[in-house]
């Protein structure tokens, strides 16, 4: 569905990604891990057309998306869940629910994607009319999620969605991941929590210093003697 | 001193009138800062412009004063938006002070603009509606500023309610509050902003059809209502719609009533002794300041 060839991506001269490529099909959970600076956020943000690739190709359902700025990108159906929880803070729960079926296609079902993510997250039911600010950072996660869900998304891409938060929360968004995954959801996970993100995806890349180092089935790449002293510590 | 209870009455009824378009002078200005964070230091010079649109409507074309609304605020958006295209877009993310100095090169570009095409002269119209007058016991109510002020309060109503209720208001106030978000949406931000730029542009075309039967015209003009709008805007909160509002009644009622208690034009002291308080011991305004 998604297909990355050869991406290369430039600050000023810094290169940041050297050509990534790296494939999503329907319906499963591919993993993107590496450390903090390896380019994990460049790549989601090239992708969403938010930075332009100075190399490569990025096809989402054969569609070339190099050319399209970000807000076109996210009408195809390709919603990014960045990183730091975007809220809309000075917005009440339910308007940052409505902003996430603000495209075309995703406000004709409004009302009724409303209701289902409603029914997932109840706890933004309970807090719709609050300020988005008022919420915890795991409520904001949600929200962050809830409101991807109402673009009614062919692909989610979740840009280190367990960062920052309690442990429990931590629990609860991987669970989150997982329900989605049971509905046929196509999801890009990028994580820093190794071992949690490789648990549920269901092939994983290796990003290291803008490189795609290591690819594979996801238990393979967990077994793999170089991811586990990389990131495991073992 | 005394001063006799109807002039007091009387200065806070003037005050109130004037103070609504004051008011929605600013709230143009509030929400080009909410949302792109630039302040237009050309604004007076705007408003300038749609008033001597208004002007040469009502005295040269024999329009009703308040039809020439459907000029002067199509007009103004469409000023706003292709100086937003040319002129402000280029540089939206550059350092303030380069923002700065292209905002007030604009305000002297359409200040000499103006002298050079109209003169110096201050024009006045003459209308049905100048003379009109309501009496309320010893107060008196001029029809036209009561007019501006019921029009000010409408528009501005109007723009709170696109702001919080319309998917487009929707997508303004998101691109405000988080610009890389609300890129992710689906949201255009480029095409916000410049719809942004638009409406507070036209807001000023509203204000100087409203204005046009009780208030003169003249290429500086721009300079009085620039400055007040500017003070409104930080005595409101920065991007604050509705603090903007009282400030803009406050500010109205310092002038009116300063100009009853106080000799010669000391009112204007009065309302930038008010400024710089404010500036000294609550820097985000009285309400705070918001993103839009």
């Amino acid at each position: 569905m998604l297909d990355v060839q050869q991406v290369s991506v430039h600050y000023g001269a810094f290169q940041a990604l050297h050509e990534v490529s790296l494939q999503v099909p329907a319906g499963k959970v591919v993993s993107l891990v590496g450390a903090n600076g390896a380019g994990k956020t460049t790549l989601i943000n090239t992708i969403s057309g938010l930075l332009k690739p100075s190399g490569g190709a990025i096809f989402f359902e054969g569609q070339d998306l190099t050319r399209l700025s970000g807000h076109q990108v996210a009408g195809l159906g390709l919603a990014q869940i960045p990183e730091g929880r975007k809220i809309f803070p000075e917005m009440t729960v339910y308007e940052n629910l409505l902003m996430g079926g603000y495209s075309a296609q995703a406000r004709k079902l409004r009302s009724q994607t409303l209701e289902e993510v409603y029914t997932l997250f109840p706890r933004l039911r309970d807090r719709h009319k609050q300020l988005a600010r008022t919420l915890s950072g795991g409520e904001q996660q949600m929200l962050v999620i809830g409101r991807a869900l109402m673009m009614r998304p062919k692909l989610m891409m979740f840009d280190e969605p367990s960062l920052g938060l309690a442990p429990l929360m931590v629990k609860a968004v991987f669970e989150v991941v997982v329900q989605l995954k049971a509905r046929g959801m196509t999801i890009l996970l990028v994580e820093q929590n190794v071992r949690q993100s490789l648990r549920v995806a269901d092939y994983a890349y290796v990003l290291e210093s803008g490189q795609i180092v290591l690819e594979g089935e996801s238990r393979a790449v967990l077994e793999n003697e170089h991811t586990r002293r990389a990131f495991l510590g073992l | 001193m005394t001063f006799s209870p109807e002039l007091i009455a009387q200065s806070i009824i003037t005050g109130i009138m004037i103070g609504g378009v004051f008011a929605l002078i600013s709230v143009g200005l509030s929400l080009i800062w909410g949302v792109m964070r630039i302040i237009n230091f050309a604004h007076g010079e705007f408003l300038m412009v749609a008033m001597y649109i208004a002007y040469f409507l009502v005295a040269r074309g024999g329009w009703d004063p308040y039809a020439t609304l459907l000029v002067t605020t199509p007009a103004l958006f469409l000023l706003g938006a292709l100086i937003f295209r040319g002129t402000i877009r280029p540089i939206l993310g550059h350092p303030s002070m380069n923002q700065i100095m292209l905002t007030v090169g604009l305000s002297l570009i359409l200040q000499n603009l103006a002298l050079v095409f109209f003169k110096a002269d201050v024009l006045t119209t003459r209308t049905e509606y100048t003379r009109m007058i309501l009496s309320i016991g010893p107060v008196i109510i001029r029809v036209p500023q009561l007019i501006a002020f019921i029009g000010s309060a409408l528009t501005a109503f109007l723009l709170y309610w696109y702001l919080q209720r319309t998917d487009t208001g929707r997508a303004i106030r998101a691109a405000a509050q988080n610009k890389q978000a609300a890129t992710l949406m689906g949201v255009d931000v480029q095409r916000i902003y410049l719809l942004a730029f638009g409406i507070g542009s036209a807001t000023l075309g509203v204000a100087a059809s409203l204005m046009i039967s009780f208030y003169y015209t003249s290429p500086t003009v721009g300079l009085f209502f620039g400055l007040i709008a500017y003070v409104v805007v930080v005595l409101g909160g920065l991007g604050n719609f509705l603090g903007t509002l009282v400030a803009g009644l406050i500010i109205g009622l310092t002038e009116s009533v300063g100009a009853a208690i106080l000799p010669g034009s000391l009112s204007r002291v009065l309302t930038f002794a008010l400024f710089i308080l404010v500036l000294l011991f609550r820097p985000q305004g009285l309400f705070g300041g918001k993103r839009a």
